[in-house]
């Protein structure tokens, strides 16, 4: 059965059973490894991609609910937003073993579309359901503020 | 972790000895001539210099190899720096991958194989990397100097480029090929201190902007070859069990499905990819043979502990008559603690890539002890070391996970590569992943740990003396490590921090009790400091309190020998304001404590929540790594380690319900989250001493630090982990 789907900005036709989940699509059969998998359970993030701008769990996301729907992932994030982001998380060097930052970038991106000057407050509501083991979180937060001062400036 | 073969290498000749013996016995039949491919293919190249740790490209590229895994703790930038500083190139030029298997060019010098753990990367390559760098930059003035019929010494390098002062220039990859036909230098300056211009500065991480998009094929996780299967395996319910019956027939007719295997370790259900393994491994119905399992529940493993604890146990350290100063104590203070097994839960699962074609053998993985790995793989195909390539690859943290004294993740991948192969089936990458739920009930933990302590005060409250009992599992014992590191039937893992404290104390007597469980265990971020510096620091901690001095003043008189670990607790209590009043709500507590040859400090001031739980709202931390190689690396590790520490001891242990274990992935496993990370204040002690470890000092002082501060509030030091067990979590 084929789902359509825009992926990131390409229009896609995917021959697949509707019912895997979307995490296995982008990574198993298209190849699009940069989203992670971490737990399978949305408890983690790490395989956090867009769903029509809104961040969601691709492990708990099946292909068939993605039908008609514009995905983004981490290769494909290309808003100003991504690009504070990315500036901010090298500019701090936020990231370690680097494993759980592509979910970390798809929920901060997504933040600052919809914040732009997030409080901590709302930092901890946007980031806490993304795991860190290596607990970069202090520079999570850090580069959040950052990247927000940057889209500003 | 491996430091106990090696300690610091000049001092311990018995550790070293050890060391020694373990090249010879386990890595001996690895110390051929085995090739390096890159460097083949480059030397033959002709325009390119190719040397084991350093590659310069007619591109003006340069390449470090790291001999060491990078598993987030930053140490590919670290010798990229060596190489950068040593060889004066540009920072742009330099990029890192990881260096081929192959124990004889390089081995941790520390292990006499090659590996890494123990906190040891940045130590035991701050001499050879700095000299590998100089010696390519000596030979590219070697080969300027002749193109240009100058004195060598007159040829000046910066950022990567060679210049005379005729004016004659070149970049580095325009010399290179020349550079690869000069002599190879015997002797080489290395740059004093002061000519630094990398080591010491805080260089940007060489992995940062290919982890911000994707990081595309860097973890093993990641790989993907045509036609490759995946492999996900049904393991058992509880350690010790065996497969007794498979019906794989629901499994092998779920589309996508090729293959059911039964290994040792469990059935593996090969897959055109990881969903449909998944499928299939749920679709299996297996009976599995519990006679050799471990069947209890944690209640009863914690009764045997302080059952153990009770009683007198193997003589591991001491001095003084401990028994004769305790019984003129005018008062005993005795304390049980007891403490969880832990599940290292990187971020990336454990997974494995294997090519095999009965003749030689490749692996795809984040390999910790690729010596190990490839001679333990081989063993398992009947392959000499030399035909058993690794690519070890970026790992997704590893916090000691994937440093496999038994290779176990290599056997399993072998031995499903060879029942394939067996049945006739053409060669073809087999990638085995391992679920959340594998990597959180799979074994291999911090073990179980009963400590007891009595200490023996005077009328006045000084200390007399301090008797100390440790019963658990050795994460030695019983494995290919025991016949090097363990003496006497003690395992230092289980001791460290405790045997070794700079602590003064009068009379002092260590005992042991190694206990036995099918139950795998291992090193875990800090290895026995996880636990032995929460006992040490809060037991320090209530005495000072019993003798009525400020904790930080009671320590600083007992560590009156011991400059840099009484260093870096004044630097923490100056910069943290220790004594200084608080807010209303808030308490602090401090802890110190050395390992990996590194000395950390830290203050941690906690708030309790309305719900009683504690949160810790701010950390100031000092330590001394001796020679700051990158100060910004250092602290991003510190604040790494005092989160999964600080994570562990608020709410995570792995128990048990008749011998299955009772969680499975992060909503029973709480990892620490953003909501629960404090501030974090990291002072550097500068220091000229040779750089010791940072991956692991950072983690074994919050626990303690975080206790005491909760004893600040309540006058109750809490003696079981984790935190969530007493409500405070
Ligand atoms: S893999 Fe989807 S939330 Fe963890
Ligand atoms: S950087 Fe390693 S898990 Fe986040």
């Amino acid at each position: 059965m084929a789902t359509s789907l825009t992926l990131n900005g390409e229009a896609r036709v995917i021959d697949a059973d509707p019912q895997t989940p979307l995490l296995w699509i982008l990574r198993d059969t298209l190849g699009l490894t940069g989203t992670k998998f971490g737990c399978g359970v949305a408890q983690c993030g790490a395989c956090t991609v867009h769903l029509d701008g809104t961040p969601v769990r691709s492990c708990q996301t099946v292909l068939g609910d993605a039908e008609g729907a514009s995905i983004t992932t981490i290769e494909g994030i290309e808003s100003p937003a991504a690009a504070a982001i990315r500036a901010a998380w090298t500019e701090l060097d936020v990231p370690q073993c680097g494993y759980c930052q592509s979910g970390q970038i798809m929920a901060a991106t997504a933040l600052l579309t919809e914040t732009p000057k997030p409080t901590d407050a709302d930092i901890d509501a946007a980031m806490d359901g993304n795991v860190c083991r290596c607990a970069t979180y202090a520079r999570i937060r850090s580069a959040i503020h950052l990247a927000a001062e940057k889209m500003e400036g | 972790m491996l430091h106990h073969l090696t300690q610091p290498i000049a001092a311990a000749a018995p550790s070293r000895r050890t060391f020694l013996k373990l090249t010879a016995g386990a890595a001996g039949g690895l110390l051929l001539a085995l090739r390096l491919p890159g460097q083949q293919a480059l030397a033959a190249a002709g325009d390119s210099f190719a040397q084991p740790f350093v590659h310069i490209r007619a591109d003006n590229t340069i390449l470090v190899l790291s001999k060491h895994l990078d598993k987030g703790q930053g140490i590919a930038t670290g010798l990229a720096t060596l190489v950068a500083e040593e060889l004066d190139a540009a920072w742009e030029q330099v990029s890192v991958e990881f260096a081929p298997a192959n124990a004889e060019l390089y081995k941790n010098l520390f292990f006499g194989m090659q590996g890494t753990g123990g906190s040891t990367a940045m130590a035991n390559s701050f001499q050879q990397y700095r000299q590998a760098g100089a010696t390519a930059r000596a030979m590219l003035v070697s080969a300027a100097a002749k193109a240009w019929s100058v004195p060598a010494a007159e040829i000046k390098v910066s950022a990567g480029t060679l210049s005379h002062a005729s004016g004659k220039t070149a970049t580095f990859g325009e010399m290179a090929g020349a550079a690869a036909a000069e002599a190879i230098p015997q002797d080489v300056t290395l740059k004093t201190p002061d000519q630094w211009v990398y080591i010491g500065k805080s260089f940007p991480r060489v992995d940062t902007k290919a982890k911000t998009r994707g990081a595309a094929g860097a973890y093993g996780m990641d790989q993907r070859f045509d036609n490759m299967l995946v492999a996900v395996l049904a393991r058992p319910p509880r350690f010790g069990s065996t497969v007794a019956t498979v019906d794989d027939a629901a499994a092998r007719a779920l589309p996508g499905v090729v293959d059911v295997i039964t290994v040792p370790s469990g059935v593996a259900v090969l897959a055109t990819g990881t969903w449909a393994a998944m499928q299939g491994r749920d679709a299996l119905t297996i009976t599995w043979d519990d006679s050799a399992a471990e069947m209890r529940s944690t209640d009863a493993m914690e009764a045997e502990l302080a059952d153990l604890v009770a009683k007198p146990g193997l003589k591991a350290h001491g001095h003084g008559d401990a028994a004769a100063a305790m019984a003129k104590a005018a008062r005993v203070i005795e304390a049980d603690y007891q403490f969880p097994y832990l599940a290292h839960a990187p971020m990336e699962p454990l997974d494995i890539t294997v090519l095999f074609d009965g003749s030689s053998a490749t692996f795809w993985t984040g390999s910790q002890f690729q010596t190990i790995d490839q001679m333990v793989a081989g063993q398992v195909l009947g392959l000499t070391p030399d035909k058993v390539a690794i690519n070890t690859l970026w790992a997704g943290g590893s916090f000691g996970r994937r440093a496999q004294p038994d290779s176990h993740y290599f056997v399993e991948a072998a031995l499903i590569a060879k029942t394939r192969l067996a049945a006739g089936h053409a060669p073809q990458h087999i990638k085995v992943v391992w679920t959340r739920e594998d990597d959180i009930r799979g074994g291999y933990y911090r073990p179980m740990m009963r400590h007891r302590v009595r200490a023996g005060l005077d009328a006045n409250g000084n200390l007399l003396a301090w008797e100390h009992r440790i019963a658990g599992k050795s994460i030695m014992i019983g494995t290919a490590m025991e016949a090097f590191v363990v003496k006497n039937g003690i395992d230092e893992t289980m001791v460290e921090g405790v045997s070794n404290t700079t602590y003064a104390l009068p009379a002092f007597a260590l005992e042991v009790h190694a206990t036995k469980t099918p139950i795998p265990v291992l090193w875990w971020r800090s290895v026995g400091h996880t636990h032995t510096a929460y006992v040490m620091e809060t037991m320090i901690d209530r005495l000072a309190k019993e003798a009525g001095q400020d904790p930080v003043a009671y320590r600083e008189t007992l560590l009156k020998d011991d400059p840099r670990k009484l260093g870096v607790l004044k630097l923490a209590a100056e910069k943290a304001g220790w004594g200084a009043a608080l807010p209303e709500g808030r308490y602090r507590g401090v802890a110190v404590h050395t390992s990996f040859n590194s000395h950390v400090a830290e203050i941690a001031e906690i708030s309790f929540r309305e719900d009683g739980t504690v949160k810790v709202e701010k950390v100031v931390c000092a330590v001394d790594c001796g020679i700051p190689v990158n100060p910004d690396a250092i602290r991003a590790q510190v604040e790494g380690a005092i989160g999964y520490g600080l994570g562990a001891i608020l709410r995570n242990e792995i128990t048990f319900t008749d011998g299955e274990v009772d969680q499975a992935n992060f909503d029973t496993y709480q990892p620490l989250r953003m909501t629960d990370m404090p501030l974090i204040e990291v002072h550097i002690v500068a220091s000229a001493e040779a750089p010791t470890g940072i991956g692991e000092p950072g983690t074994p002082p919050i626990g303690p630090a975080v206790a005491n501060a909760i004893a600040a509030a309540k006058g109750e030091w809490a003696a079981t982990l984790p935190l969530s067990r007493s409500g405070l979590a």
